[in-house]
């Protein structure tokens, strides 16, 4: 077993909603993420997914400590993060970076990309003269599939994958031992999310990084995936490794998901029988009591709205939160 | 079978500050009574213009050049009057964002019963009568209550599911549907699908399915196209395209996409560079800068569609495509 690397414990991020009150307002608490718990090994990619309004990119930022968390534990490389001063997360920051789903979003319109991916080594390595740091950003773009030739263009003048490419060098080249991917190729065409999700993986490869894969795309999330978790609502219904989660996932919302996902085979896409889950999302403002999955959940019986249920190792490695937990009684895709 | 609408060389430009922009080049086809087909392309593969511009809604910049017939009636260069009468009655059209495909500041009962007022001469309480009957099929809870709502109150799979039920009003004889389930999470998508499965079986409406989503179109469509640089570059039946690719782009598309239903493997494959700029398409054929067997032919001579099977045709000069996907290294590259 490699060496733990991040250790996620209980964390809550809890934002404060205005909800009413005339002069003193009177607030109620979104529970984004509440009680997550988890580790990452070195060198491990955890997959992790959910619908919009899971709280997966909450977690990420949080882990990061680019939102405050309100509650938990975070120790990344053994020292806490949560709770000590801004300068100590700086410095852990060197090790630890993200890349954003929206790649011309996250880019600065006005910097080459050059500067784009030099500026971590202007806040982070001061000491470099200017020709070692260009040498740096050739190196690195060279490494992510950019012509070495365009470090004087602006962000604008690439497509879409071209812009992933460059903000994940931007996020290579501090060589940090953890990268949060935050839907890196949701906003990509298809042909190439092919590319940026090789691109990840080989990266990960030669450098021994490890990754926290956010992403909705359940087909993605296996490729990439070693461990997966899946949240619901702010908390976490089923951790496990990839192969137990696809080929036997126990909670009933793992199990709707991958039967939801559209196959790109016509025999099986039109034989094949769904799981398709009533109604929406609730709101996180006002939570089901219990278990939050139970307004959607085929198996839901009573003690699902008055008893929460609490993650427990089923088998070997794999965590599931729910009162009925069990294979699933269909194939599922 | 007849033919709802016949597509006959339709191009579609665009006037940019940078000279004219070629969205579409001129694409043929038919969509018959009761089929669903699918128009499979990647941004800027021209899918989406083709029919705005069937539907007479291109930006102010754009021109449609070519025929798109209706039931035998030129529906380019109608006057906007005479396409009124069959927007939204005969053809009829979903959107991606369901937020912006609705008015913010109506109620939805008002955007629901405007069109039966408008096109069916409805009176106001038998409109609201059939928009409720059509928000029950699109099993929408609590109807009657939805329709004094106002769109953002709404979540985004009920917001689409209202879309559809304002088409399917006027009991269209074409529904475009344009990315109708991409906005949406995982679980309501499968909620959509099955919606429009079940509405495939129950009206008789033909159905085209514009998408990127390959798996989206195994599920619904009988016929495929896959468009590339405003150009289709392999038609059939759904069975041909996912089966039997025959061109090198539809194998590569398929081919890139990571399943839960095959052996995961360590290396997807990818399709080599960039989507073409469309204002710098090459000579010749779209694809040949991103084809794993481009030859001297590709650059000079523009491929046309051809027959490889019944009702399978693709646009390249390959004659056989022989597990280039498996094997990208040893393509067995036979040129006719």
């Amino acid at each position: 077993m490699s060496k733990e690397l991040l250790r996620v414990s209980d964390l809550k991020v809890h934002f404060p909603i205005r909800t009413g009150g005339l002069l003193i307002g009177k607030y109620t608490p979104l529970k984004a993420v509440d009680g997550v718990s988890f580790t990452l090994n070195e060198g491990e990619t955890l997959g992790i997914v959910g619908e919009s309004g899971c709280g997966k990119s909450t977690l990420g930022r949080a882990i990061l400590q680019l939102i405050k968390p309100t509650d938990g534990q975070v120790l990344f490389m053994g020292s806490e993060l949560t709770g000590v001063g801004a300068e100590v997360v700086r410095q852990k920051r060197e090790e630890m970076q993200i890349v954003f789903q929206d790649p011309l979003a996250s880019l600065n319109p006005r910097m080459t990309v050059g500067d784009i991916i030099a500026e971590p080594l202007t806040v982070y390595r001061p000491k470099l003269s200017k020709d070692e740091r260009k040498a740096l950003v050739r190196d690195m773009m060279a490494k992510v599939g950019l012509l070495p030739q365009m470090i004087n263009r602006y962000p604008h003048e690439f497509s879409g994958g071209q812009c992933q490419r460059i903000g994940i060098a931007r996020a290579m080249i501090l060589k940090p031992k953890m990268v949060v991917c935050d839907e890196p190729v949701s906003a990509l065409d298809v042909s190439i999310q092919a590319q940026i999700v090789n691109l990840l993986m080989d990266l990960q490869q030669e450098m021994g990084l490890s990754l926290l894969f956010i992403s909705h795309d359940l087909s993605v999330v296996r490729h990439v995936s070693h461990r997966v978790m899946v949240l619901y609502l702010g908390k976490v219904m089923e951790i496990a490794t990839r192969d137990a989660i696809y080929a036997a996932p126990l909670h009933p919302y793992t199990q709707a998901l991958i039967s939801a996902v559209p196959v790109p085979d016509p025999d099986i896409e039109k034989n094949k029988e769904r799981i398709v889950l009533g109604g929406d999302l609730p709101s996180p403002m006002k939570p089901p009591s219990g278990c939050v999955f139970r307004t959607r959940c085929p198996k839901a019986t009573d003690i699902c709205a008055s008893d929460v249920p609490v993650l427990e190792e089923k088998a070997p490695g794999h965590r599931v939160a729910c009162h009925h937990w069990g294979p699933p009684e269909k194939k599922l895709v | 079978m007849t033919a709802v609408l016949e597509v006959r060389d339709l191009s579609v430009r665009f006037a940019t500050p940078d000279g004219e922009v070629s969205a579409v080049n001129g694409v043929s086809f038919d969509v018959n009574e009761g089929e669903c087909v699918g128009i499979v392309g990647e941004s800027g593969s021209g899918k989406s213009q083709l029919f705005m511009s069937v539907m007479g809604l291109l930006a102010r910049n754009g021109r449609t050049l070519g025929s798109a017939k209706y039931r035998g009636t030129e529906l380019v260069g109608m006057p906007v009057k005479e396409l009124n009468k069959i927007r939204g009655d005969k053809i009829a059209m979903i959107f991606q964002d369901s937020m912006t495909g609705l008015t913010p500041h109506l109620r939805i009962g008002r955007q629901m019963t405007e069109v039966l007022v408008q096109h069916k001469g409805m009176s106001e309480a038998q409109a609201v009568k059939r928009a409720l009957d059509m928000l029950n099929l699109v099993r929408i809870p609590e109807a009657a209550r939805r329709l004094a709502q106002y769109p953002h109150e709404l979540s985004g799979g009920m917001r689409q599911r209202i879309m559809i039920a304002m088409a399917l009003l006027c009991e269209p004889e074409l529904l475009i549907a344009d990315e109708p389930t991409t906005a949406l999470d995982v679980t309501v998508q499968a909620q959509i699908l099955d919606l429009m499965a079940d509405l495939k079986r129950v009206t008789k409406a033909a159905i085209v399915l514009i998408t990127h989503d390959l798996g989206t179109v195994a599920g619904l469509c009988d016929k495929v196209q896959v468009m590339y640089g405003g150009r289709f570059m392999e038609t059939g039946t759904v069975r041909d395209i996912f089966y039997e690719p025959a061109h090198p782009y539809a194998a590569g598309l398929l081919s890139s996409m990571p399943r839960l239903t095959e052996e995961r493997s360590e290396k997807l494959y990818a399709i080599p560079g960039q989507p073409p700029n469309l204002q710098r398409l090459p000579k010749a054929c779209p694809f040949q800068e991103r084809c794993d067997f481009v030859h001297d032919r590709c650059a000079t001579e523009l491929p046309l569609l051809r027959e490889v099977g019944p009702g399978h045709t693709k646009a390249c000069h390959l004659v056989s495509l022989q597990n280039p996907v498996t094997d990208p290294a040893a393509p067995s590259l036979v040129v006719a």
